[in-house]
């Protein structure tokens, strides 16, 4: 049995942040993830917002994450080529009294988040799309946009040039326990022991810490968020744009995103099935609803994409304050050698950088003796994006490879210079949707139908495979069935 | 081979409308001419329509797809149009500077006299549409559909439900019929066919494909592949009606939803989009609101048939050549073409009384509901009727055409504006 010193359950954000915190020290690290690829679960889909930290109540663990890691994001994104934008956040106040203004000014005080209220001419002036009948608005201007998908990729990738190891496609099935000490995990590829098992398994992070015996009482009842993202030749705001938040939400957003699409969404509701990432008719015309209040002015015809995405919301109770849906994040006590993560819905995204030093700083206090790597890199360079290079970087490109010059996604000016380098990257793109979260192929107005049967050919050919065997996200989301009936010559 | 820097016409697009203006710019005297491409052969998505119906107007022959675009292609290598093929155009500037790029060319930067827009249409999406559910593999249009089966050789399905009865959507119909994949069902949220008539008859009704009008999909069902969709019925403001829900278990669903015209050079050069259309405000000649680019075909508003697409092309091949050679187009000022009762859009929407001198104008339309019995295509100036023609009925799915003779020049240039109506006889 192949072992390690630890085992991190699930590559979404937490997962591959930990990895790449865990990469800095003499420690065999493996990360394995059920899906076919990293950051398909929760990561997947999300407002892909930096939160200033001006919203989580006081006290809890979320405000204390929130506010160590929003300062993380510019170190991380020079050194890992995560793109990123510090463009500050608004919450604007259209119906409300003035005064819930204050209030939010008070908690963001409280959260050590610097926050300013301006007038609704100073709101207009910096976003004249706003509703003009805006009263005023808070800024935060730590708040900022970043890739998500970026920001599993590039930590990874960076945790595997330095040692770590990832197996996809590989789901954990049991913990092998000796005693009530952890010896290792049973998974479909077979058994790896380990001495610490690190529980980064999203809205599925329940399920694991019970296989432990653990807190039977813990439950992940994931919120559904729906989403718009619209065409950036219709549209672009460079803003992030909140409604004064309610008890359950931060509300319905509208806001510009680190690729220039704007982003509409997303609603709240709880749902009974993990994994159902479905848009609904209803949560369509609430989040249009929403976004119209903010910016009325926003067409139906500037919709490209519709998306869902799933929070983890756990039950976990703050230590401090009066509060049910913290993080949970702990050294096990009942059994020996299990962190858990779990219960990290937003500021998840945001957060996950200090949580993953949290981590470190746990198998420290657990006795652990972390002895640093010499040979650490901490550099992940970005590979080329022709759409984003001038004319004059894209000539040097495409002469270097030519492969540059050929446009495969015609919306987002994706090339095939692009997607072959992430077929073959360190960690590489297998499926049709890996290579669209790597690249933002596919996610422009035409939604990939022109370059769909122009990707699947590429991966078969670069993967030496028929084009049959290619898949849109793993097995059983194949294409093509069969090839057409022969024709005699 | 070296290449040029400069053209007098330069053709984005190498489709019916593009391969047609290319032609027409080098017969009305352009010097070189360009004609770019992205993909690998001209012909645009006429190489992916092996199907026949093409031509009846043209050559009054009924040819396939591809047979017609060689007739354009062949052409055009006689009228020594330069091709640039696996090539992206990236970016036209107001003053028709152009940026490719290619794998096989490298990053091109080419000036050019006149510039025309012949980019076609893409289909609209599931999201464009809004259509709910999960996103699994096997939510296709019928036009990615149909270059995986007539192009790369694969079949993307074996039980398919068609939403919406576009002419795509229905002539894919029968092709996975022929290919021996099951049709379980052609849905239409619109109480009237979108399509050709005959593209009812000869795609649907001969293979016994059953099409339901005013129904549509409420969810699309699977986590990795589709495993089925929830159809529904709904009423005349398109909302489902409950009750009427109903599982048709498929692996894939095809989606013939409608096409737009892809203008997004076309908005980076300065040139205005009719919001109706979504192509360019144009004139008689195809000139959009830049001077010196025209467009054609598709781009400018979706035809029905590529007779008319090509007839477009040689109008503003024509135009651009003139321009090129002469730096301005002699001509009046425009006046407008209005959309009046029953008429969705006209195209063009402005036009140029003098032009009545060299030939005929065709107004063309689409109506706004059906009529099925005998109208009349009026052309008014203010409550003076101008022109008009007689059709035995009129159809949203069906482009109305009307010309105006070279003999109304008088009365054309009299006349402010135009308006066009569609109305019961």
């Amino acid at each position: 049995m192949k072992s390690y010193d630890v085992i991190i359950i699930g590559g979404g954000v937490i997962g591959c942040m930990t990895a790449r915190a865990l990469a800095r020290y003499e420690l065999k690290v493996l990360l394995i993830e059920k899906n076919s690829d990293i950051g398909a679960g929760a990561s997947s889909a999300n407002s892909a917002i930096i939160h200033a930290g001006h919203d989580p109540m006081p006290g809890t663990l979320k405000a204390q994450m929130n506010r160590l890691a929003n300062p993380m994001w510019d170190q991380l994104s020079a050194e890992l080529g995560i793109p990123f934008k510090r463009t500050g956040a608004y919450i604007v106040a259209i119906d409300e009294d003035l005064s819930c203004l204050d209030a939010l000014m008070e908690r963001s005080k409280k959260n050590g988040v610097p926050a300013e209220i301006i007038s609704s001419d100073e709101m207009k002036k910096r976003e004249p799309r706003v509703n003009p009948a805006v009263k005023g608005a808070l800024f935060t201007p730590t708040g900022g946009m970043v890739d998500p998908f970026a920001a599993c990729i590039a930590p990874l990738e960076n945790a595997m040039a330095n040692g770590v190891e990832v197996l996809t496609e590989t789901a954990f099935q049991d913990f092998i326990m000796d005693g009530m000490m952890i010896k290792g995990v049973r998974t479909n590829l077979g058994d790896f022991g380990c001495r610490w098992v690190i529980n980064a398994a999203g809205t599925y992070s329940d399920d694991i810490m019970h296989k432990a015996g653990l807190r039977p009482d813990f439950k992940i009842t994931p919120r559904r968020g729906e989403y718009y993202i619209l065409d950036k030749s219709e549209i672009q705001i460079d803003n992030i744009l909140f409604p004064v938040p309610n008890e359950n939400s931060k509300g319905i957003l509208v806001l510009g995103s680190t690729h220039g699409n704007t982003l509409v969404g997303p609603n709240s509701n709880s749902i009974n099935e993990k994994g159902n990432k479905a848009v609904t008719a209803d949560g369509l015309a609430e989040i249009w609803a929403g976004a119209q209040r903010l910016v009325p002015s926003i067409s139906p015809r500037a919709i490209i994409a519709t998306f869902a995405g799933l929070r983890a919301t756990g039950n976990a109770r703050s230590l401090n304050v009066d509060y049910s849906h913290d993080f949970l994040i702990e050294v096990a006590k009942e059994v020996k050698g299990l962190i858990n993560l779990a219960g990290i819905e937003s500021p998840g995204l945001t957060s996950a950088p200090a949580i993953a030093e949290y981590v470190v700083q746990m198998l420290s206090d657990a006795g652990e003796k972390l002895v640093e790597k010499k040979s650490f890199n901490p550099i992940r360079p970005a590979r080329p994006r022709f759409n984003h290079l001038s004319r004059e970087e894209q000539a040097a490109l495409i002469e270097k490879d030519p492969r540059y010059g050929r446009i495969v996604c015609r919306c987002e000016m994706i090339t095939e210079g692009e997607i072959v380098a992430e077929i073959h990257a360190p960690l590489p793109a297998r499926t049709y949707d890996a290579i669209k979260r790597r690249t933002w192929l596919g996610t422009g107005r035409c939604l990939g139908s022109f370059d769909m049967p122009r990707v699947v050919d590429i991966l078969a050919r670069e993967l030496g495979v028929s084009p049959l065997t290619i898949t849109k996200k793993g097995p059983g989301s194949e294409f093509l069935f069969r090839p057409t009936k022969e024709v005699e010559a | 081979m070296t290449r040029k820097e400069r053209y007098d016409v330069v053709v984005i697009g190498s489709g019916p409308g593009g391969l047609a203006a290319a032609i027409a710019a080098k017969r009305n005297g352009a010097g070189d001419v360009l004609c770019i491409d992205r993909d690998l052969e001209p012909g645009g998505i006429l190489l992916q329509c092996i199907h026949n119906g093409f031509g009846m107007e043209t050559f009054k022959e009924d040819l396939p797809g591809p047979s017609y675009a060689q007739r354009f292609i062949d052409q055009a290598y006689a009228a020594q149009v330069e091709f640039l093929l696996d090539t992206m155009v990236l970016e036209i500037t107001r003053d028709k500077h152009i940026f490719a790029t290619s794998k096989q060319h490298g990053f091109l930067e080419i000036e050019a006299k006149a510039v025309v827009l012949a980019m076609g249409c893409r289909e609209r999406t599931r999201a464009q549409v809004r259509l709910p559910g999960t996103r699994p593999a096997g939510v296709y249009t019928a036009g990615t559909a149909q270059r995986w089966v007539n192009v790369e050789g694969y079949m993307p399905g074996k039980n398919f439900v068609i939403l919406g009865s576009g002419d795509i959507g229905m002539i894919m119909a029968r092709r996975l019929t022929f290919e021996g994949a099951k049709v379980e069902r052609v849905l239409e949220v619109m109480p009237y066919l979108s399509g050709l008539t005959r593209n009812y008859v000869q795609c649907l009704m001969d293979y016994d494909i059953e099409l339901q009008l005013k129904h549509t999909v409420k969810n699309i069902i699977g986590k990795n592949r589709v495993e089925a969709i929830e159809a529904c019925a709904v009423d005349d403001k398109w909302n489902p009606i409950p009750g009427t829900e109903e599982i048709i278990p498929c692996d894939t669903l095809l989606l013939s939803v409608g096409l737009i015209p892809e203008n997004e050079l076309s908005r980076k050069a300065g040139v205005l989009i009719d919001p109706i259309t979504a192509g360019p405000y144009v004139d008689d000649g195809f000139q959009t609101s830049v001077p010196g680019v025209f467009s054609a075909g598709n781009v400018v508003h979706v035809y029905d048939l590529v007779d008319w697409v090509s007839e477009a092309g040689l109008t503003a091949g024509k135009s651009a050549a003139i321009l090129a050679q002469k730096g301005k187009l002699a001509e009046s000022p425009a006046i407008p073409v209005k959309a009046a009762d029953n008429v969705r859009y006209v195209v063009p929407q402005t036009l140029h009384p003098d032009h009545l001198a060299d030939g005929d104008i065709r107004l063309q339309m689409r109506v706004t509901r059906p009529i099925e019995k005998p109208v009349w295509v009026e052309v008014r100036s203010g409550d003076n009727l101008i022109t008009r023609r007689g059709e035995p009925y009129a159809r949203p799915g069906e482009m109305v055409t009307i010309n105006l003779k070279q003999d109304l020049l008088d009365v054309v240039k009299a006349a402010p504006e135009l308006t066009v109506a569609v109305v019961e006889r």
